[in-house]
């Protein structure tokens, strides 16, 4: 038996993942048009490839990775390539972001297989994680962050890869119906993920809320006689949370601001090994992935949706109504991002989509609407998973006072929403640290912005300086090589050159220059310019009248 | 007496020799505060201050001679972290040096633009490239919005424009004050204040 350990605080939550998790998965029906954004994952955003007009196949490559740290984009479906256009993605601000998008031709037709891998353990990690990186796949556990960079151990020896099966909020049920759906795949997955990692032990943590893939998993090891282990750990929000995952089953902390891998560890979630299979078994790179649709639908369920598909469809498709959205949530309750609009597209860090509607009101953490004043009660800083105070950054972050709100450690915070959810007064805490970090951030590019353009200054000055010196020194030169020396020969041509030039400047002082064989074209433009400098003169002679004009 | 006297007499010649050294070896160059003004200021380099430049301007505050509200781009920001750097009082922008903007970048209409390298002499931070009969254009990333190159352009194709959002530059809004704080009728019992209980 595996020993256990236990974090600070964290919440029992209502799991209400008994709908979804019901019935089997199936494919989502292929949408007439798929919206696939240029960045789906934590890093630069990618670099199409193809062009308007192009006809694409089933996972082509149609997005080059953009810099180190990024992810190629693959068509998710056969069709044609319409537009490479700004379109609303799943994004708190509901600002529209690049995408492209393609027309399906409904035949889901796949591009030629290019790779045949007979035995990972053939190939060399460094080749593993070329095509792990080459097929897309990033961290689906919901942060997106490109998996062959975090496949790579950088020097540093790994004891222990942890994959995540806990799945801790409440609604999701896709990591779930992958493990007892997939087990066997999920578990060659993990073997190649270690290969690529050469970790020397494995670990699949899974909460004792699913006894059905926690026994798929047990089997497949049985079966196989893979050396992993498989844990059940106990069903306490956010006990899916990175770091929290590791402090559950090893009792060892990941330092504030370091990575798991600086004590060792690397942490994956079950649905990246999945894909990292896929990618190596198959060549197939990463276009879909399970989605837990939930809420105010008539069957909620998963289904397993191509990248590109609008949540509107989804919804649909499970039986719920578009056009009675209260609210429509990416991810979970506690942690999931509200959507201004039912047009955007699943991408790969979408693992549920919740539906709210004026019929079913989805429990969530607090709503401002509520709040009330804090009493002080300390309940946020005994469910805080990682040891903060939360009442503290919330005061600094109401009075502005930023470095008070670091000095309090707000970066270690994981946005995890037990804070809010134990309030009693309906604070909404989490509001207001993403409030401080935002702002935090900000200022801090407007520093780096500031010192550039004081260096940039700071040369320019310098710059001017020693241009002004050689000038000097130039005409220094010159005057002494006119007085020193010279026979009179010299001296007249200089004369000479000298009434040249005053004859000439007598000439073009007189009269514009170049204004001779003008084209209808130049002559029109330089009246245009004159008309506006005209303008421009009364303007700024009647400043009462320069805010409205149309400049 | 004689030795007490002479005792703290060399005593004396000692700690100022080392006095002395210590002011040489560990000398500060430069005016350290106007290196603090400095770094608070936003560099935009635009002269609205009435010094030709965000150094020059620091230098003044440090002597005393400017006061500290006299910065448009830097705005309640800047002149709050100068207030509590210089153990003054925060006052509101002075109205003369102009108000307080959003973040713009010069934009320049290529098809206009003559190539006359006039705005490139006035950009402060060498964000504009471009050669003489050329056509020019703005390094965006560079522009720090001073404006200083609308006014020489002689055929004014310059243009500040609003700094495009993006999802990168986007923040998270403030939340929106509490109910209890909200403004409300007179006849609304939440609108009490905090602790009134």
């Amino acid at each position: 038996m595996h020993r256990l350990f236990q974090f600070k605080g964290g919440v029992v939550l209502k799991e209400h993942k008994k709908d979804s998790s019901a019935i089997p998965v199936r494919p989502a029906k292929l949408p007439p048009r798929l919206i696939l954004p240029l960045k789906q994952h934590i890093g630069a955003p990618a670099e199409p490839v193809i062009s308007v007009g192009d006809k694409v196949l089933k996972g082509q490559l149609i997005a080059r990775a953009g810099d180190a740290i990024s992810a190629p984009v693959h068509a998710s479906s056969s069709g044609t390539v319409v537009a490479i256009a700004d379109h609303p993605v799943p994004h708190p601000s509901g600002l529209p972001a690049p995408c492209i998008i393609i027309d399906t031709d409904g035949e889901e037709r796949w591009r030629p297989r290019e790779r045949n891998v007979f035995n990972f353990a053939d190939l060399k990690p460094a080749e593993l994680r070329e095509i792990i990186r080459d097929a897309g796949i990033v961290g689906l556990g919901g942060a997106g962050f490109p998996a062959a960079v975090k496949l790579d151990p950088q020097g540093h020896e790994v004891e222990l890869l942890i994959l995540n099966g806990a799945e801790c909020e409440p609604y999701i049920t896709c990591d779930e119906m992958l493990l007892r759906e997939h087990a066997l795949e999920v578990l060659a997955g993990l073997l190649m993920m270690r290969h690529a990692l050469n970790a020397k032990r494995c670990i699949i943590g899974i909460e004792n809320n699913k006894p059905k893939a926690f026994r798929a998993l047990y089997e497949e090891i049985r079966n196989t006689g893979a050396d992993v282990e498989v844990v059940e750990v106990p069903t306490i929000y956010p006990t899916g949370g990175e770091k929290q995952l590791i402090q559950v089953l090893t009792g060892k902390e990941v330092p504030a601001g370091g990575l798991p891998i600086d004590i060792g560890m690397v942490c994956h979630n079950v649905g990246t090994a999945y894909a990292v299979y896929r990618a190596v078994e198959f060549d197939q790179p990463l276009i879909s992935r399970y989605v837990t649709i939930a809420g105010s639908v008539a069957h909620a369920r998963n289904l397993e949706v191509l990248f590109g598909t609008p949540v509107g469809n989804l919804i649909e498709e499970c039986g719920g109504n578009r056009h009675t959205l209260r609210r429509l949530i990416m991810g979970g309750p506690m942690m999931g991002i509200a959507l201004h609009t039912d047009a955007v597209p699943v991408v790969k860090t979408t693992n549920c989509v919740l539906v709210e509607s004026a019929m079913h009101d989805v429990p969530l953490p607090s709503r401002n609407e509520y709040a009330m004043p804090c009493i002080r009660c300390g309940n946020c800083a005994n469910a805080c998973p990682v040891n903060l105070l939360p009442q503290q950054m919330y005061w600094y972050t109401r009075a502005r006072d930023f470095d008070k709100v670091q000095d309090y450690h707000i970066f270690d915070c994981i946005e995890c929403g037990c804070c809010d959810y134990v309030c009693p007064s309906q604070i909404p805490l989490v509001a207001y640290y993403r409030f401080a970090k935002s702002e935090i951030w900000a200022q801090e590019a407007e520093k780096r912005a500031a010192d550039l353009a004081r260096e940039r200054h700071q040369f320019r000055e310098f710059r001017l300086e020693r241009e002004k010196k050689e000038r000097a020194a130039r005409h220094k030169k010159k005057r002494r090589a006119v007085s020193k020396g010279g026979s009179d020969d010299k001296k007249a041509a200089i004369q000479a050159a000298m009434e040249r030039v005053r004859a000439k400047k007598a000439a073009q002082d007189s009269a514009p220059k170049n204004i001779d064989n003008l084209t209808p074209a130049q002559q029109a433009q330089i009246e245009e310019a004159d008309r506006r400098r005209e303008q421009r003169a009364k303007e700024n002679h009647t400043p009462m009248s320069t805010e409205d004009s149309p400049r | 007496m004689l030795s007490a006297l002479l005792a703290l007499g060399i005593l004396g010649v000692l700690f100022g020799l080392l006095l002395g050294y210590a002011a040489i070896r560990y000398k500060v160059e430069g005016d350290p505060l106007v290196d603090k003004i400095d770094a608070i200021l936003p560099q935009t380099q635009c002269g609205q201050c009435g010094y030709p430049g965000c150094r020059p301007y620091a230098e003044a505050i440090a002597r005393d001679e400017a006061d500290i509200n006299r910065c448009p781009p830097g705005g309640e920001t800047v002149i709050i972290a100068l207030a509590d750097l210089l153990g003054r009082d925060p006052k509101p922008l002075d109205e003369t040096c102009g108000e307080e903007k959003p973040k713009m970048v010069a934009y320049i209409h290529e098809e206009l633009c003559i190539g006359c390298t006039l705005c490139i002499q006035a950009c402060p931070v060498d964000a504009i490239l471009g050669a003489a009969k050329q056509m020019h254009t703005i390094i965006e990333s560079e522009c720090t919005g001073c404006e200083l190159c609308v006014a020489p352009c002689p055929v004014d194709c310059i243009e500040m424009v609003p700094v495009k959002q993006g999802l990168d530059s986007w923040k998270w809004p403030a939340p929106p004050p509490p109910p209890y704080e909200r403004p409300a009728a007179d006849d609304d019992p939440a609108a009490e204040p905090a602790g009134a209980h």
